[in-house]
């Protein structure tokens, strides 16, 4: 019997601890609008290489790099990440959780009923990648009888099955990172989505020389940083931090940076792009 | 009600249904022949036989359905490039998707379905196989004409278990792109996110019609076909 006990008092210990370390975590993150100054909390995507992604304890990305500048410019000290998942975005800056998400994610009519955007501060499209030495996919139009992959419950993947329903196979996996070796081996033929996140595959060192960025985007997704609905100072605040990032060059300079060595610039006629007025 | 009307039209929440039951039939009955032959493998005489089917249970049932999943489908299909389907037709990736899909779900609940039968192997008197073994009949006529016969209706509500588990357990193959209800469910909520609550219920009710019968009908069977000693 003491032995059972033991045990037990072992799991009550253990379940203490982690409720409490749960709590540390959550008050920890909770920038939002509440208390302190010095803090604040974005959402930015932790699976997309080159536009928002968790290395170890640290994370990198050109919507990172957005992040930090802008926070910077507003006057924060302390900046936490949290993850923000495409079908959490919103509610994430509803109820308050994230000050702002810089999370690839696109201007769009649905969505500005339910927050506000600040930016664009980048256009991007939908766009391919193949295999390095695929020369048969030129563009969307060459397409026909190809395989294309994608993800479950995306905006690209329903643009596809729109757009070439009949001209192509679509599989659709849980993750992009899925995609990529399918295409390697030569299973699939192209995957698609925004051509930064795309770039970001293509420019991971273990990926570099197998894939290759079509390069005619097909779509036009205005990359802008959610907030709050209605809070045009704080989108007024944002803007002027995103000029100065442009003007100053870091903006060229962290676009480089990470999308450099996939030898991708986003559309030079639309980039950098000029801010929509705030509502 | 009319939210889940137009949910429904939209998404095509019927085909999806459909898939959820093609998915569960063909996996129950692949799951059923496999799981049928470890059983006799386990109780077989030969000492290799014995381990092999011992082996199959303990490593099968002990692997996440989810990494067999992706075994079949990133190691089998898109690695070793062993298709089941006509790389050439037009629907090749549903196909294979789906195939694929099914050996997955049939392999891993084989594992059960042998646990269970195994039980009802034990539930049959030992006198049953030395009466068997009285009148001449070797292992293999005596275990298909006297033991798995009795076996099997005394193994009936474990096995219905199975195929309750297994019909929820479609849904793991939405993450290699078959287009069953939880997939349906992950287009609902990222483009009608406004229809939460509505999507989470509809998604329910699929369940519940497919499950509940199910359930009743083995638990009727279990007792009807039970051998009464």
């Amino acid at each position: 019997m003491p032995n059972t006990k033991k045990f037990a008092a072992l799991a009550a210990a253990s379940l203490l601890t982690a409720s409490l370390a749960a709590c540390a975590s959550d008050n920890g993150g909770g920038g939002g609008s509440s208390g302190d100054n010095d803090a604040v909390t974005i959402g930015i995507k932790f699976d997309q290489p080159g536009v928002g992604q968790q290395v170890g304890s640290d994370y990198k990305g050109f919507d990172v790099d957005v992040a930090r500048y802008v926070v910077k410019e507003l006057g924060y000290s302390k900046i936490t990440f949290k993850e923000a998942p495409s079908a959490q975005r919103e509610t994430l800056i509803q109820s308050g959780q994230v000050k702002m998400v810089v999370a690839s994610y696109s201007i769009t009519e649905e969505r500005q009923q339910k927050v506000s955007f600040a930016g664009p501060y980048l256009v991007a499209g939908q766009d391919l990648l193949v295999r390095a030495d695929d020369t048969s996919i030129t563009g969307p139009d060459s397409l026909n009888g190809k395989k294309l992959c994608s993800v479950t419950g995306s905006t690209s993947a329903a643009n596809v099955q729109e757009k070439f329903a009949n001209k192509v196979q679509l599989q659709e996996y849980d993750t992009y990172s899925k995609c990529v070796d399918p295409i390697i081996n030569g299973t699939l033929d192209a995957m698609t989505t925004d051509n930064t996140i795309l770039a970001g595959y293509a420019a991971q060192p273990q990926y570099k020389g197998k894939l290759r960025l079509v390069g005619k985007p097909f779509s036009e997704e205005n990359y802008g940083i959610g907030i709050k609905k209605g809070d045009t100072e704080l989108c007024g605040k944002i803007n002027d931090a995103l000029d100065k990032m442009v003007s100053d060059g870091t903006w060229q300079k962290d676009l480089d940076a990470n999308f450099g060595p996939a030898n991708f610039k986003p559309d030079p006629a639309k980039n950098p792009p000029k801010h929509i007025p705030c509502s | 009600m009319g939210q889940l009307a137009e949910l429904i039209s939209k998404y095509h929440v019927a085909l999806a249904f459909w898939m959820t039951i093609k998915l569960t039939v063909f996996g129950g009955l692949g799951a059923l022949i496999i799981g049928t032959l470890v059983a006799i493998f386990r109780v077989a005489p030969i000492n290799v036989l014995r381990w092999i089917g011992t082996g199959y249970v303990n490593i099968i049932r002990n692997t996440p359905l989810t990494l067999i999943v992706f075994f079949f489908a990133f190691g089998v299909l898109n690695t070793l490039n062993i298709s089941l389907a006509d790389q050439q037709s037009p629907t090749s990736i549903a196909d294979n998707n789906f195939r694929w899909g099914v050996v997955a779900l049939s392999v891993y609940h084989a594992s059960f379905v042998a646990e269970a039968l195994r039980s009802g192997v034990n539930t049959v008197p030992q006198g049953q196989a030395e009466a068997a073994r009285a009148i001449g009949l070797s292992f293999l006529p005596s275990l298909t004409q006297i033991i798995l016969p009795q076996a099997f209706r005394g193994a009936i509500a474990p096995l219905g278990n199975t195929l309750v588990a297994l019909t929820k357990n479609t849904t793991v193959v939405s993450t290699i792109g078959v287009a069953e209800i939880s997939y349906q469910m992950k287009n609902m909520i990222e483009f009608s996110p406004q229809l939460l609550y509505a999507i989470f219920l509809l998604v329910a009710i699929c369940f519940v019609v497919l499950t509940l019968p199910v359930g009743a009908l083995f638990t009727y069977l279990s007792r009807r076909l039970a051998v009464q000693r």
